[in-house]
C-alpha cells in the first residue's frame, strides 16, 4: 500500500513575533518545524506501513528551505519524499496550493491513501485536504480520530464531530484528514536521520508537474490578502487577589457583580 | 459577473435545523440588504421540520431551498458537495456562507475547488466594501496573532466559513413571509464512497462547539478526580467542560475536550480559565471568546494577558465559595 502524506513547514508558534508597527509576523531567526498537527498524519502512515508494508511519500510545498521538514519526516520513518518548489507556486492560496500538491500527487500516482494533518498552525484553515480530494476526484473523510480498520478496499474510521463520533467506511482510494487522538508520533532516529541524510529528495517545478500556468501561485489564487493587522490585543485585566478567605470573598463578589453586569449570569 | 443574492448553509440534525443556521442569517441578512440582494438558506436533510424551515424566513430568509433525500440525511462530503454544486450552478449566488462546523468545513472546500472561485476559513467578520461589492472577509491567522482582510475579486460565488458563535441569532420575526422551496434530490447526486454505518454520542450534554460558556481547567486541577471539585460550576452555567493540552495529555479529560494549538478553538461569550497558566498554544484556542475570567495561583500567569477578569488564588478555593455565590445570584434574581 503506497500512502502519501501532505505536509507544510511552519514557524514554530513559540517563537512568533509580530511586528508591532506593521503587524506582520517577524519571520527571521524563528525555526521553522514540521506542521505539529501533520506528525499524527506522519505517525499514522508508518504504522499502517509497518503493519501492512508498503510505503510512505511525504511532500510538501514551500521555498527550498523546506527540504529539512521532508528529511525530517524520513527520519521519523517516511521511505521517500518530494519538495515542491518554485518562485511561480509562491503566494498561493489553499485553492491554488491544493491544485499543485494534487498534481505532485498524481506523479508519484498508485497511492491507496493520502494522509493530511487538520490543519496547519499558520494559515488555520483545514482546506487543503478536502481541497485535494476534489482536484482529485477522491473521496474524503476530515477530523478523523482513529482508523479502526483497514483492508485493500476500504477502511473504517471515526470521524470527531460536535456531539459526538461517526462511524464511517470509506472506498480506497480516499483522503483522510486526522486530528491529535489518531496516533502519538514518535521522534527520528538516529538512524532514521542517518537514512535521511543519504536520502535524495527530488525537487518538482512546473516542468515536472502536469499544471497549468494560469492556475498556480499568487496569480492563480482566488483571493487575496487586503489587509493584516493586529488583533485588538490585551483585555482590560480587572484583577483581584484571593489569597485568604476575605480576599476570596471579595474577588468572588466582584467576579459575579461583573458577569451580572454583562448579562451573563 | 452576473450573480446574485446572499446564501447560507443551513445545517440540520434529525430534521431539526441548528442554531449556527440562525447565526448565519444574521450574518447573510447584513450582506444582502448592503448589496440589495435577497438572502437564501440552502439546507439539505431528510423530512426537515417545516416549522423549522419557516422558521429560516422569520429570522431573515426571503427564500429556503430545502434540498431532501434519504441519502442527505447526515452529512456526507459527496452527495452534499454535489447537490450544492447543483445549485449553485442553477441560481448563480454571488455570495455563499456556511459555519466553520465539521461539516461546514470540509464542504465548502470542496465546492470550492469545483466551482473553480476562493474561500476563506474561519471568518470572525463579513463585510461588503464599498464602490466594488466585493465580499471582505476577516479571520483571525497564526494562532489569533494576526488579523487579515481577504476578499476573492474575480470569482463568484464569493466563499466564506464563519465561525460558531461569532455574531447572535437572527432575531425572528413571526409572521414574515418568504418562500419555502422543498426539492427533491436526484438520484444521480447522492453516490457516495464514505458510508456512515454508525453513530457514537458524546456522553456531555453540550459540545464545546455549541456551548455559551466553557469551564477549561489547566494543570492547576492537579489530578483528574479533582474535576468533581469544578464539576458543579459547569451545571450551574450550563457549560461545556474544556481543558489544556496538560489535563488531555495527562489522560484526565479525552481529547475532545482540548482547546488549543492541536485541540478546538472556540470563541464563547464566557470563558473559565481554571488552573491554566496560558500557554500560547492554549491562547491561540480561546482568544476570541467574548469574555474570560481566570483564576491561577500565579500572578504572572500569561492567562491574564487574555483576561477581562483575574483571581490571583487556588482555583480549590475559589471555586467552591463562586458556586455557592451563582446558586444565591440564582435564587434571588
Amino acid at each position: 500500500m503506497r500512502i502519501i502524506v501532505p505536509m507544510k513547514q511552519v514557524p514554530e508558534t513559540n517563537a512568533v513575533r509580530m511586528d508591532e508597527t506593521t503587524g506582520t509576523m517577524i519571520r527571521e531567526g524563528v525555526e521553522a518545524i514540521i506542521n505539529p498537527l501533520d506528525l499524527y498524519a506522519i505517525e499514522l502512515a508508518i504504522r499502517l506501513r509497518e503493519a501492512r508494508g508498503g510505503e510512505v511519500v511525504a511532500v510538501s510545498m514551500g521555498p527550498p528551505k523546506t527540504i529539512s521538514a521532508l528529511k525530517e519526516a524520513i527520519a521519523m520513518g517516511c521511505d521517500s519524499a518530494a519538495l515542491i518548489s518554485d518562485r511561480s507556486f509562491a503566494g498561493a492560496d489553499t485553492w491554488a496550493t491544493s491544485y499543485v500538491i494534487s498534481a505532485a500527487i498524481r506523479r508519484i500516482g498508485d497511492y491507496q491513501l493520502i494522509i493530511c494533518g487538520e490543519r496547519a498552525t499558520d494559515g488555520d484553515t483545514g482546506q487543503v485536504g478536502p481541497g485535494i480530494a476534489a482536484w482529485l476526484d477522491l473521496p474524503v473523510a476530515s477530523y478523523i480520530g482513529k482508523l479502526e480498520s483497514i483492508d485493500e478496499k476500504s477502511c473504517r474510521v471515526h470521524r470527531l464531530v460536535e456531539d459526538g463520533y461517526e462511524i464511517l467506511d470509506v472506498a480506497l482510494p480516499a483522503v483522510l484528514t486526522v486530528v491529535k487522538e489518531v496516533a502519538d508520533p514518535r521522534l527520528p532516529t538516529l538512524r532514521g536521520k542517518q537514512k535521511a541524510k543519504k536520502t535524495d529528495v527530488p525537487t518538482w517545478g512546473p516542468r515536472e508537474l502536469d499544471v497549468k500556468p494560469e492556475y498556480l501561485g499568487l496569480e492563480g489564487s482566488p483571493t487575496r490578502v487586503v489587509k493584516i493587522f493586529k488583533p485588538k490585543v490585551a483585555r482590560q485585566c480587572q484583577k483581584f487577589t484571593a489569597t485568604d478567605e476575605a480576599g476570596v470573598k471579595q474577588a468572588v463578589e466582584g467576579l459575579v457583580k461583573f458577569l451580572a453586569g454583562k448579562d451573563l449570569i | 459577473m452576473d450573480n446574485k443574492g446572499v446564501w447560507i448553509l443551513a445545517e440540520q440534525s434529525g430534521g431539526r435545523i441548528l442554531r449556527i443556521s440562525h447565526e448565519l442569517l444574521t450574518r447573510g441578512r447584513t450582506l444582502a440588504d448592503k448589496r440589495a440582494a435577497d438572502l437564501t438558506a440552502v439546507v439539505f436533510g431528510n423530512n426537515i421540520n417545516e416549522g423549522d424551515l419557516n422558521e429560516l424566513i422569520e429570522r431573515g430568509a426571503d427564500r429556503v431551498l430545502a434540498m431532501e433525500a434519504a441519502g442527505l440525511e447526515h452529512f456526507l462530503p459527496e452527495p452534499y458537495s454535489a447537490c450544492l454544486m447543483k445549485l449553485i450552478g442553477e441560481y448563480r449566488p454571488e455570495i455563499m456562507i456556511a459555519g466553520a462546523t465539521s461539516a461546514g468545513r470540509t464542504l465548502m472546500p470542496l465546492v470550492a475547488v469545483k466551482a473553480t472561485t476562493g474561500l476563506t476559513a474561519d471568518c470572525t467578520g463579513l463585510d461588503i466594501e464599498e464602490g466594488t461589492g466585493n465580499l471582505l472577509q476577516t479571520r483571525p491567522a497564526i494562532g489569533g496573532n494576526i488579523m487579515a482582510t481577504i476578499k476573492t475579486p474575480r470569482h463568484r460565488p464569493q466563499m466564506a466559513t464563519v465561525r460558531p458563535h461569532s455574531t447572535k441569532p437572527a432575531i425572528r420575526a413571526p409572521g414574515r413571509k418568504g418562500q419555502v422551496v422543498r426539492l427533491k434530490a436526484d438520484p444521480s447526486l447522492l453516490a457516495s464512497r464514505v458510508k456512515r454505518v454508525d453513530f457514537v454520542k458524546s456522553a456531555e450534554e453540550h459540545g464545546l462547539a455549541d456551548a455559551d460558556v466553557i469551564v477549561a481547567v489547566g494543570r492547576g486541577i492537579k489530578k483528574g478526580e479533582n474535576l468533581k471539585v469544578v464539576q458543579p460550576l459547569v451545571s450551574a452555567m450550563d457549560a461545556a467542560l474544556g481543558a489544556s493540552r496538560d489535563v488531555v495529555d495527562r489522560g484526565w479529560l479525552s481529547y475532545p475536550h482540548q482547546i488549543g494549538l492541536s485541540g478546538k478553538t472556540v470563541s464563547p461569550k464566557l470563558y473559565f480559565a481554571l488552573g491554566v497558566s496560558g500557554s500560547i498554544q492554549h491562547l491561540a484556542g480561546m482568544q476570541t471568546s467574548e469574555t474570560v475570567v481566570a483564576v491561577n495561583t500565579d500572578p504572572e500567569a500569561q492567562i491574564f494577558r487574555v483576561a477581562d477578569v483575574g483571581i490571583v488564588g487556588n482555583l480549590f478555593d475559589v471555586v467552591p465559595v463562586l458556586i455557592e455565590k451563582l446558586k444565591q445570584a440564582k435564587k434571588t434574581g
